[in-house]
């Protein structure tokens, strides 16, 4: 196994984790552990939230850059670490 | 090339030529003080200066304009894709992933990101940031709020010239959809550029209506089918009954024929509890009750004439208004007539005379609104001319409760689906009144005005929380009510069994009495009669009844002050009896004093 599924596979069994999705610059899913659909969803929708976000952040401060975003929400915890080329995606339910 | 103008005017047209001179000062009169004037000098002690620390404000008022809007769909479909790889073959997209992941900067960007996620996702696990510690305390909500209700939605006749909104309905399930009945009934003011259009509102927007109804005839009442909420049936105002699916759009499905329809407006249809849930019954103003199936609307399948003499003419028929079924009692239902009687119906009677089982009177105009409290059935609610009553089904003469005359007319009423007791009622002055009997029986709990014009419809939603309310130019009211007024109270229904039973004995009594009075006026005014004709000398029998009439009335007198004597002895008695124990008290309280 390579060491990037191992990566993945570490994250998938902490604890609350609902779901890790792998995702481009695009938004289109490379890799995930959720349904298509689903997966789909939040890729699209998390791909332009982070796009946005970086250029809030630049924009502030051209110096600046987003290195990671947490949404906080009544049911859980969406993460999302960006990088120039792809998204790493995690949904975790703390409070479990 | 210049041009000279040259004007001329004599010295002597002028005027006076002004000669200064220079000459010393003089003096023209010289004022010296004069100190006895300071005597009447009066200092202003004290003394008002008014300022003003508030800003100062303004009012203003701006009408801006309607914000109308509307809901659109758009369909997203998955992109992103490069050009040459189709999202909806399988292999393509699989085979694109493979290419990523075998590239060197995915495996390298996925290992950082990857402990970058991993000290967030252990942050999160470590402990819990957000928690809150009291969250469940705040929940605890004080009942105890005034009572009040809010307006949610307003849905306006969407045409020029405005029609009444004369019935609504919500829809029997989750109270999403509203529909709502639009006619004019004021004699002979329908005008031909008048629409004929009832409409199915969605109460998340007043915009637009969900639905538009298309009937011959304006509709005068529209109810949902309780079983198939696609369903609508109604009542037009020629008489025909015709109903409606709205998955079939805005056309009528199938339309009674005009013969063996009512003649006159349709005011009331209501579903019955069939197995097919295909039946209604309608009641008009001309005074027949007619039973459909609507699957075959070409005849009714069941006819009454309100003929109270029971005989079955037209002509004599009273005209019905409203309409009361209750589904526990499938058998039986009430009709509400423009005359102000209640007549109470037993359809699977044997004979059609027997159809018409009694009657209540008491109203004075047309009975609007009729329904049976949903608790107590045998309990139901008029509302007619100034009054709303609460009647009881054992007395016929009387109702047991009722409001004081109203300065505005009445138009509609119905209980709440949750609250025993409590109902509600819409006056002409644009009012909603919210009563409590056991609150308070002589005032509303709430009154509240909800329009300016007058309202004429009114509808609870069976949750009990939200009511609609129609008025005159065709608005449609969504009010929420506080949720003190749509949870049953502890103990209420025990205590609104009470007070019905109490009333309820209350006018059997006065009722036993008003006939015994009755028969004992006729058996006297029979016994004068009789006298009257024996004795021809009319002086003397005035005569005797002016001294009748004085010794009467010394005898009460006297019976009264000696009454009052008696009164006073035990007064005097009790306090007598008071000063004993005080001043026993007073000894008692020494001897303490002294051990």
């Amino acid at each position: 196994m390579s060491e990037v599924e191992e990566t993945l596979k570490r994250i998938q069994t902490h604890k609350g984790v609902i779901g890790t999705i792998v995702a481009n610059a695009e938004g289109i899913p490379i890799r995930t552990t959720l349904d298509n659909s689903t997966t789909v969803q939040y890729a699209g929708l998390l791909h332009q939230l982070t796009m946005k976000a970086r250029s809030t952040v630049r924009d502030i401060d051209p110096q600046n850059d987003l290195t990671f975003l947490r949404i906080r929400s009544k049911k859980h915890e969406i993460m999302v670490a960006p990088e120039k080329e792809y998204l790493l995606i995690v949904i975790q339910n703390p409070s479990e | 090339m210049e041009i000279v103008y040259v004007y001329t005017k004599k010295r002597s047209e002028f005027g006076r030529q002004c000669n200064f001179s220079d000459r010393p000062a003089e003096l023209h009169v010289d004022i010296l003080p004069d100190p006895t004037l300071a005597a009447n000098f009066v200092e202003r002690d004290p003394c008002d200066v008014p300022l003003q620390c508030t800003q100062e404000m303004s009012e203003h008022e701006v009408n801006t304009e309607r914000y109308e809007s509307e809901s659109r769909g758009i369909n997203h479909v998955e992109g992103g894709w490069p050009k040459d790889v189709n999202p909806q073959e399988m292999e393509q997209t699989i085979r694109f992933r493979k290419k990523v992941e075998k590239d060197e900067h995915y495996v390298n960007t996925i290992m950082q990101l990857g402990s970058h996620m991993e000290h967030c996702i252990k942050q999160n696990n470590a402990i819990d940031i957000y928690q809150e510690y009291f969250a469940e305390d705040e929940e605890l909500e004080d009942c105890e709020d005034q009572p009040s209700a809010k307006t949610i939605n307003v849905f306006r006749d969407p045409n020029e010239i405005k029609r009444t909104a004369t019935s609504l309905s919500w829809h029997p399930d989750g109270s999403q959809k509203l529909a709502v009945a639009y006619s004019c009934l004021e004699f002979q003011r329908a005008t031909a550029a008048m629409s004929m259009d009832s409409y199915i509102w969605d109460i998340e927007n007043p915009n637009k209506p969900e639905l538009t109804v298309k009937p011959v005839s304006p509709l005068v009442c529209l109810e949902y089918n309780p079983k198939d909420s696609h369903v609508l049936v109604g009542g037009c105002y020629n008489g025909q009954i015709a109903y409606w699916d709205t998955r079939k759009g805005s056309q009528p499905v199938e339309m009674s024929t005009i013969e063996h329809s009512h003649r006159d407006p349709v005011y009331k249809v209501i579903w019955l509890q069939s197995k097919t849930g295909t039946d209604v019954f309608s009641a008009s103003t001309d005074g027949q009750v007619l039973w459909w199936d609507i699957r075959k609307l070409s005849e009714p399948t069941e006819r009454l004439v309100l003929d109270p003499s029971r005989k079955g003419n037209l002509d004599n028929a009273l005209g019905a208004i409203s309409l009361e079924f209750e589904t526990t009692m499938p058998t039986k239902f009430m009709v509400g007539t423009e005359q102000g009687l209640v007549v109470s119906c037993n359809r699977k009677a044997k004979t059609p005379a027997e159809k018409i089982v009694c009657t209540y009177s008491g109203h004075h105009g047309p009975i609007y609104a009729l329904q049976r409290n949903p608790f107590f059935p045998k309990n139901f609610l008029t509302v007619a001319d100034w009054t709303a009553r609460i009647w009881s089904e054992d007395i016929k003469e009387s109702s047991i409760m009722w409001t004081k005359y109203h300065m505005a007319y009445l138009t509609d009423g119905c209980w709440s689906p949750v609250r025993p007791s409590v109902f509600f009622t819409v006056k002409m002055d644009g009012t909603l009144d919210v009563w409590d009997f056991l609150f308070k029986q002589n005032d509303p709990t709430l009154s509240l005005k909800v329009c300016d014009e007058a309202l004429y419809s009114l509808r609870v939603q069976d949750n009990g929380r939200f009511l609609a309310c129609g008025s005159q130019l065709g608005m449609a009211t969504l009010l929420e009510i506080s949720p003190g007024l749509c949870t049953l109270q502890k103990n209420e229904k025990a205590l609104a069994t009470a007070m019905f039973e109490r009333e309820t004995k209350r006018e059997k009594i006065l009722e036993a009495r008003h006939r015994e009075m009755r028969l004992k006026e006729r058996s006297r005014s029979e016994q004068s009669k009789e006298e009257e004709s024996k004795e021809a000398h009319g002086e003397e029998s005035a005569e005797d009844l002016l001294a009748q009439a004085e010794k009467e009335f010394f005898d009460i007198v006297e019976g009264e002050i000696k009454k009052r004597e008696k009164e006073e002895e035990k007064y005097k008695e009790k306090e007598v009896c008071e000063e004993k124990t005080a001043e026993f008290n007073h000894k008692a309280r020494c001897v303490f004093h002294l051990a």
